[in-house]
């Protein structure tokens, strides 16, 4: 013990562990390098607003920014076998759930919501790219089910915000079963004549796109997403080419007739709103030019008084 | 003689030293040589059945691509009499890697369907090596509606490494066609019997193998992804696909345990290859059972499937 232990090192220490404040809070335009100040960033649905570049979006935001007066009510989920197959790589499975469970405050990659759009009820699905890729295993399988059946049950809309790598291969051929148990339930909602939306978005690729996500009444597209089967270096191993630079984007998709429409982030609300209330024969939203006013408003202050749940942007 | 595999070199060391013993034995023919021929037989054989009793996922998954394995093709001509090949997808192109068509088994009319891997180059090459592109799932989709309407059931073969990836492959919907083959697996009301004869490769599996019976072979691999696939994306190396493979429970025993599939059909000591006509039969019989049982008066097969696939991983 000597002066400098009791006094200097006290003023260190509490130099060094005041710092909870976020460390990014510029983020980067992955397409311009622009930074932007994260609060910036968050009050325009995360898009960057020089660039209209998407970022990828918490679940939280997402449907707080898409659902009627910010508000949804979480469904609660069955619970699943955790790690059927005991599985480790360089890590255990179980560590790495927990992990994910703990950064993102969610159980799972995929969430399921019930809200109204434009004052019309809907079921909204979406996937957490930043819980494990946002992949598709046991629980986000059992999500979709619920969640469909739950449309099913209270005669709703169903929407899927796909955002996936794939099928998680963690959880193995239990993963693969769910292409077909979430077909089932996407062909169960056809069955009761209720619409079917689905929102791509970056990225959607793999099990997920093999599946319910590519079996949508109508297919939306956020821009400049990410959207195939097989990833862009499988493909270029395969046939030794370089493949050109908008391969497998949205409008690269939509040019090849495989998606309805590309829609930026801030229109997603009316334009579903109002396909939704064609597709079901009812009059449009009472004032939508109001309503649209109204909701980018709403919207705009809902995460400026809110965080999103995730605190980080998601990786690029 | 056969092609072997590394694990099996004590049983190729023994049986190229019968084949040497009787070469000579040709010329000489003596007694102390046939009773060590005799000898030497009985020893390969029991060397075969110690070495096949215990394959690990990773031996089997070399067996299940082993290159003198009966494939697809080698089925119809087994089992199917009549065999007519039918063609085409009507939208875009003839893919060869999905062996389609109607034919007769044992006396019934049945829809075949089936990915090819080839057995020489020409063959490899005209079946772009069992990796279906989207017109071969459309193909499919196209067969299993024709079925529909005359009320035929439907068997299936898989064997396929995984759907293929390549560029246009990707902007013809892979994703989608896929999607839609498991769709319409899922909504056919006539039997649908599926056996993986070699490799389940995923997606491109699963659009063919959604089905009210599926069997495997005793060697037969069904995964999420290539074990080589998986460590590579996991372990960063893909020299630990043995790893994956044992981790991901690829083998029909793991999937009949994790029930995902209906039965195992035992192969021959020594691999389906050692013995075609006899796994061939089997397979035969074993079909024979399914279709005689999902026959029954005043089954609903299409509503029977979709719970069964629900069913799957809630009752593990």
């Amino acid at each position: 013990m000597n002066w400098i232990t009791n006094y200097v090192r006290p003023r260190i220490n509490s130099m060094f562990g005041k710092r909870d404040i976020p460390d990014n809070l510029w983020i980067k335009c992955p397409e311009t390098g622009e930074m932007v100040f994260h609060k910036e960033l968050e009050d325009n649905f995360w898009v960057i607003p020089s660039s209209g570049y998407h970022m990828k979006i918490p679940v939280d935001a997402r449907l707080k920014s898409f659902l009627d007066d910010q508000w949804y009510e979480r469904l609660k989920l069955p619970s699943v076998p955790q790690d059927p197959l005991k599985f480790r790589d360089v890590k255990r499975y179980t560590d790495r759930l927990k992990e994910y469970r703990n950064k993102t405050g969610l159980d799972d990659s995929v969430v399921v919501a019930l809200g109204s759009l434009e004052d019309l009820p809907v079921v909204v699905a979406c996937h957490d790219f930043t819980f494990m890729g946002g992949s598709l295993g046991m629980a986000a399988g059992e999500a979709i089910v619920t969640g469909i059946m739950k449309a099913i049950e209270f005669n709703r809309p169903f929407i899927m915000f796909a955002a996936s790598g794939g099928a998680r291969m963690q959880e193995g051929i239990l993963s693969l079963m769910q292409l077909p148990r979430t077909t089932a339930a996407v062909d169960m909602l056809r069955e009761k004549g209720l619409p079917y939306i689905v929102v791509l978005t970056n990225p959607t690729t793999g099990g997920v796109s093999a599946s319910y996500a590519m079996l949508g009444d109508i297919h939306i597209a956020e821009p400049g997403a990410v959207i195939g089967f097989a990833g862009k270096r499988v493909i270029e191993q395969t046939i030794r080419e370089k493949l050109p630079d908008d391969f497998q984007t949205a409008e690269y998709l939509k040019a090849h007739g495989m998606l309805d429409m590309v829609v930026p982030r801030h229109e997603l609300r009316p334009t579903i709103s109002r396909i939704l209330r064609i597709l079901l024969k009812m009059p449009p939203s009472a004032d939508r030019a109001a309503i649209e006013t109204d909701v980018q408003d709403d919207a705009a202050s809902a995460t400026t008084t809110e965080k999103p749940a995730a605190d980080q942007p998601a990786a690029a | 003689m056969y092609n072997y595999l590394d694990f099996e070199k004590p049983v190729a060391e023994l049986e190229t030293r019968i084949t040497e013993l009787k070469t000579t034995m040709g010329e000489t023919g003596s007694v102390d040589v046939k009773e060590e021929i005799a000898g030497l037989e009985t020893r390969a054989r029991d060397a075969l059945r110690e070495l096949y009793k215990s394959l690990t996922p990773w031996q089997k998954a070399q067996v299940a691509r082993h290159p003198d394995r009966p494939h697809c093709v080698d089925f119809v001509k087994g089992l199917i009499d009549d065999f007519t090949p039918l063609a085409g997808d009507r939208k875009f192109a003839e893919d060869e890697a999905v062996i389609s068509g109607f034919g007769r088994f044992r006396g019934q009319s049945v829809c075949i369907l089936g990915q090819e891997k080839g057995n020489d180059t020409e063959s490899r090459l005209k079946r772009n090596f069992g990796m279906a592109r989207p017109e071969g799932y459309r193909k499919a989709v196209r067969l299993i509606e024709l079925a529909e309407r005359f009320a035929i059931p439907v068997i299936t073969f898989v064997d396929t490494t995984g759907a293929y990836p390549g560029m246009g492959a990707e902007e013809r919907g892979q994703a989608e066609a896929i999607a839609r083959s498991t769709q319409a697996c899922l909504n056919l009301s006539t039997p649908l019997v599926s056996i993986v004869i070699g490799e389940g490769g995923s997606g491109g599996a699963i659009a063919l193998a959604t089905a009210n019976r599926v069997y495997m072979l005793e060697h037969a691999i069904y995964s999420v992804i290539s074990p080589e696939g998986a460590a590579s994306i996991l372990w960063h190396d893909s020299a630990r696909a043995k790893d994956a493979a044992t981790g991901m429970r690829i083998t029909a025993q793991d999937l009949s345990e994790l029930k995902v599939i209906d039965g195992v059909i035992p192969e021959p000591v020594g691999g389906a290859h050692r013995n075609p006509d006899q796994t061939i039969a089997r397979t035969g019989d074993q079909i024979d059972a399914a279709l005689r049982e999902l026959s029954g008066e005043g089954r609903d097969l299409k509503q029977e499937r979709r719970e069964k696939f629900l069913a799957i991983g809630r009752n593990i």
